[in-house]
């Protein structure tokens, strides 16, 4: 019971720290908006640990925090090996040739009005299927090694980058275009000198969708089928086995990797598109979150 | 209706893609079994065969190119097949009064369909409270929207397993609520972000306007926020309710399920039943489709109940 209560009284704790923060003076500092969400995934982390050990959950129901930490250290070298085999040779290639095929498809797409006009409803449907559901049909083509997920993972990519790159390239209007070509520009400088830097808060938001479906593909591909390492095999083997705390250290590298990508990406924006309005100062940010132009 | 035209020739163009597409995936299969049936096949043996590209596999044994379009068990099937199983699977079920056979697809969909629903449903609901303490709690905002977001970035499909296992264990019988949960976790997130930007998007003068009325908290949430929200609360509905079906069938895939439409395309694979697979696929992508219409046409009747644009 000691453990319920001290968990509970830690998360009382953390949250009484964060509303003190949170409305303190400081409130808009950057220590403060990184520590305020910490503090909360840590007090939650606590009230995990302080109900398995005061329920005596067995771990292969629910393995403690501390648990899935001792294990991720121990079989870290497992974990590495799942990492390059998913993410490196799977969910990063794929994403890689996915997302070249798609720019390049919509550059290409792009010259036809027409073709745009008749691409744009069906690549935004085709976004919302299930795509996932076509892991079995291209593992059963590529085989059980990495170039079956890298497959699925060009599938699952494709069509959100390329309507956002297609409607991103649609975005300048008819002022800008006039006076690229009073500057005499052709078709080739006013791609790269307006069209594409105008487009690329849309190739980003892209490519943000697309770095967590990459995981998400090649994860579901090694479900059927894969080479005895990965972590969508280790996940399903550890689940059959009842070696939940494995499991658990895998979900843990997903989430590490499935952020860092997502972080990547989105850093990388920030560097391309300092010149948008969302990603200038913080205080013109906030009033265009809040609905006001700055 | 402008771009009816230019949707049906992309379409076209797919389709034509997909034929090209099917010589080179099954010619090979279709040589084997035509050899085994004593025919002549150029180079003979499937062994010497596999060196041999298959572009010119094709030139030398043109007289059985047809048959790649026929394939009780093809690789890839032609739209012509993927449909005509579609139909045999539904609509003829249907008129024989079997709708609701376990070989049917209409009784698979729906089974897909409630646990989608129900986790539309729970996703939404807690996407919808979420909004509202982050629009109201600064301590909210702060500690809970960057989770919010990390929680996207980690694949669900790495827990679905598990969830399923789990909520096996405690006590929780079928599979119909383990998967709703798969797909909440994936349908909340649209429905939160839009719903804080729709319960923002009033104007600080017109929240002034209402607090000159001395309207309280209460009466400015209900006339001013809730309603300014509804056409963003329609389109993040529209998104969710497909990630909530993506969840469903990502719950239904790798599970062992036996019913559904995520079962159909797992058990197609087991048994080496490519046409199966694909009109499970083809059958999600409908009601997808029939999902997100039904919304859009909600959308329309409320926003012009409301007297807003649409």
């Amino acid at each position: 019971m000691i453990w319920l209560v001290g968990a509970i009284l830690f998360w009382a704790a953390a949250w009484a720290i964060n509303v003190w923060l949170a409305n303190s003076r400081m409130s808009d500092t950057r220590a403060v908006t990184v520590l305020v969400p910490v503090i909360f995934g840590l007090s939650l982390i606590a009230l995990w640990e302080g109900i398995v050990r005061a329920f005596n959950v067995p771990p292969v129901i629910l393995p403690s925090p501390t648990m899935v930490a001792a294990t991720f250290i121990s079989s870290a070298d497992i974990l590495w090996q799942d990492f390059r085999q998913t993410v490196v040779k799977g969910a990063f290639r794929g994403f890689m040739i996915g997302a070249c095929a798609a720019f390049l498809t919509a550059i290409a797409i792009d010259r036809s009005v027409f073709l745009t006009r008749g691409l744009l409803p069906i690549g935004n449907f085709v976004a919302a299927l299930p795509i996932v559901g076509i892991a079995p049909i291209l593992v059963n083509w590529f085989g059980f090694d990495w170039q079956s997920k890298a497959a699925v993972v060009v599938v699952m990519v494709f069509f959100p980058i390329l309507v956002n790159t297609v409607q991103g390239l649609r975005e300048t209007d008819a002022m800008q275009r006039a006076l690229l070509c009073t500057y005499a520009a052709g078709y080739l400088q006013t791609l790269l000198k307006l069209r594409l830097p105008a487009a690329m808060p849309f190739i980003f938001n892209g490519l943000k969708i697309a770095a967590t479906l990459a995981l998400i593909g090649a994860i579901v591909a090694e479900y059927f089928g894969s080479p005895i390492r990965g972590m969508g095999f280790r996940i399903s083997t550890g689940v059959g086995s009842l070696s939940i705390d494995l499991v658990w250290a895998e979900i843990v590298v997903a989430a590490l990797v499935g952020t860092a990508f997502y972080g990547l990406v989105a850093w990388i924006e920030k560097r391309i598109t300092f010149w948008h309005p969302s990603q200038r100062d913080r205080a013109s940010r906030y009033l265009i979150q809040h609905g006001r132009e700055p | 209706m402008r771009s009816l035209l230019p949707v049906l020739t992309v379409l076209g163009i797919l389709v034509a893609i997909w034929y090209l597409a099917v010589a080179p995936m099954n010619l090979r299969g279709v040589l084997d079994q035509a050899e085994r049936a004593g025919a002549t096949v150029i180079p003979e043996g499937s062994v010497a065969r596999r060196d041999v590209h298959i572009w010119s596999l094709i030139l030398d044994n043109r007289g059985h190119v047809a048959a790649v379009y026929d394939m009780k068990r093809p690789r890839l099937p032609t739209p012509v097949q993927v449909g005509g199983e579609l139909w045999k699977t539904t609509g003829e079920m249907a008129m024989k009064g079997r709708a609701w056979s376990k070989r049917s697809l209409i009784y698979h969909g729906w089974i897909t369909l409630q646990s989608t629903l129900l986790g539309f449903l729970l996703g939404t609901t807690v996407g919808i409270i979420g909004a509202v303490a982050i629009t109201y709690s600064r301590v909210a905002d702060m500690s809970l929207m960057p989770w919010a977001i990390i929680s996207q970035t980690i694949p669900i499909v790495a827990l679905a397993p598990m969830i399923i296992v789990v909520s096996n264990q405690v006590g929780i019988e079928g599979r119909t609520l383990p998967k709703a949960i798969i797909s909440a976790y994936l349908c909340f997130f649209p429905v939160l972000v839009s719903m804080v930007k729709g319960l923002r998007s009033p104007r600080l003068s017109q929240l002034n306007l209402l607090r000159t009325y001395s309207a309280t908290s209460a009466q400015s949430f209900l006339k001013l926020r809730l309603p300014a929200s509804v056409p963003y609360l329609f389109t993040a509905l529209k998104v969710g309710i497909a990630a909530a079906l993506v969840g469903t069938i990502v719950g239904e895939l790798p599970t062992g399920a036996i019913s559904g439409l995520g079962a159909r395309i797992l058990i197609g694979d087991q048994f080496g039943n490519s046409l199966a697979i694909w009109s499970a696929l083809f059958s999600a992508a409908i009601l997808a489709g029939v999902l997100v219409t039904a919304l859009d046409l909600a959308q329309r009747g409320v926003l012009k109940y409301m007297g807003m644009r649409v």
